[in-house]
């Protein structure tokens, strides 16, 4: 009987997989919006002067072409604060098209470490390409909701 | 007679919409700021002052004349792009202001842009006029090595200013002169 049941169990396991996976493989990738918007908090410099090593902002951005390529800033910090080579003034926001699949590095003042990446992956064009960016998607989700700093 | 008006209001209407719906390649600030205004020496002689420019669109870019790698595609791009704009190019300057003041005096800086295109201005000062620049811009230069050695690294982005003054948008490194005249011509038509 028990035998059964895990049998059964195991076999449920692998049938719900191979939906998920046809379903990941075949069903195109698609949003509302291609913009991913990020906002710095009010309060975030006061914070830093304070010795506060706050993280507003993943280390990392992730991309990718057609999908969500739009990067988003918005600056609700009551100071100018400086994304790639720019300032953006308090209540200002900027927003960057990506069209090339490219890693980007740039400074950031709203980093710890003054340093932000953004990658630009392109699109999965495949069904294969659709599993493996729906798989990196999910891995790259649970590591930067591991590492959230709390704001 | 009135409905055959508004029809055409409404063709009017949709057609302008449809080309301020446009967007550019560049990066866009909201609300667009007042570009910060500046004057250092031009390689042409006397001051480059950035608001005797206000009525032309700027593309305003950081670098210098040693630079290997990212100032000479960049130059080499913004020169295709001002071509691909024929006569409307008279509407459009392109400045590119030195990060290495030490070594880009004023005649280098115009012997260099001249190869790129004649009309652009370059910008040049004392290290710490210029440096006051970088600053109201958020450019950032970091100078590598010693003696008459030595590599910048330094921002590679470039700076869109419309005909009103505004800083509206920043172009990053690696986009082709073809996006930089998609964007131009859409600004000239503002």
């Amino acid at each position: 009987m028990m035998h059964r049941i895990v049998k059964t169990s195991l076999w449920t396991c692998v049938i719900v997989l191979i939906i998920v996976m046809t379903w990941a493989t075949f069903t195109p990738i698609t949003f509302p919006s291609r913009d991913v918007v990020f906002e710095i908090p009010k309060g975030t410099w006061q914070r830093r002067m304070s010795g506060d090593k706050v993280d507003i902002l993943p280390q990392e951005i992730f991309l990718t072409l057609g999908i969500h390529d739009v990067l988003v800033l918005k600056n609700d910090d009551d100071v100018p604060q400086i994304f790639g080579p720019t300032l953006m003034m308090p209540g200002q926001s900027f927003r960057l098209p990506f069209e090339i699949a490219s890693t980007n590095q740039f400074n950031c003042t709203a980093h710890a470490s003054g340093q932000m990446t953004i990658v630009v992956d392109p699109h999965p064009d495949t069904p294969l390409q659709r599993l493996a960016w729906r798989v990196r998607n999910l891995y790259r989700t649970m590591i930067t909701k591991l590492s959230k700093p709390s704001v | 007679m009135m409905l055959h008006r508004f029809c055409i209001w409404l063709v009017c209407a949709c057609a302008i919409s449809a080309v301020n719906a446009e967007e550019l390649k560049a990066g866009t600030f909201s609300p667009a700021r007042v570009a910060p205004d500046f004057s250092v020496k031009s390689s042409n002689g006397g001051a480059l002052q950035l608001s005797a420019y206000k009525g032309k669109i700027i593309l305003l870019g950081f670098g210098y004349t040693s630079c290997l790698n990212v100032c000479p595609v960049t130059l080499a791009v913004l020169g295709q792009a001002v071509r691909q704009l024929g006569s409307s190019a008279n509407n459009v300057q392109v400045i590119y202001l030195t990060v290495d003041p030490e070594r880009d005096d004023a005649a280098r800086l115009k012997e260099y842009l001249s190869a790129f295109n004649a009309a652009f201005v370059g910008g040049t000062g004392s290290a710490d006029e210029m440096a006051a620049v970088r600053k109201l811009y958020g450019v950032t230069a970091e100078k590598h090595g010693s003696g008459t050695d030595y590599v910048i690294a330094h921002s590679s982005f470039v700076y869109v200013i419309d005909k009103q003054g505004r800083l509206r948008a920043l172009m990053p490194f690696g986009h082709k002169a073809d996006d930089y005249a998609h964007d131009l011509k859409l600004l000239l038509n503002e």
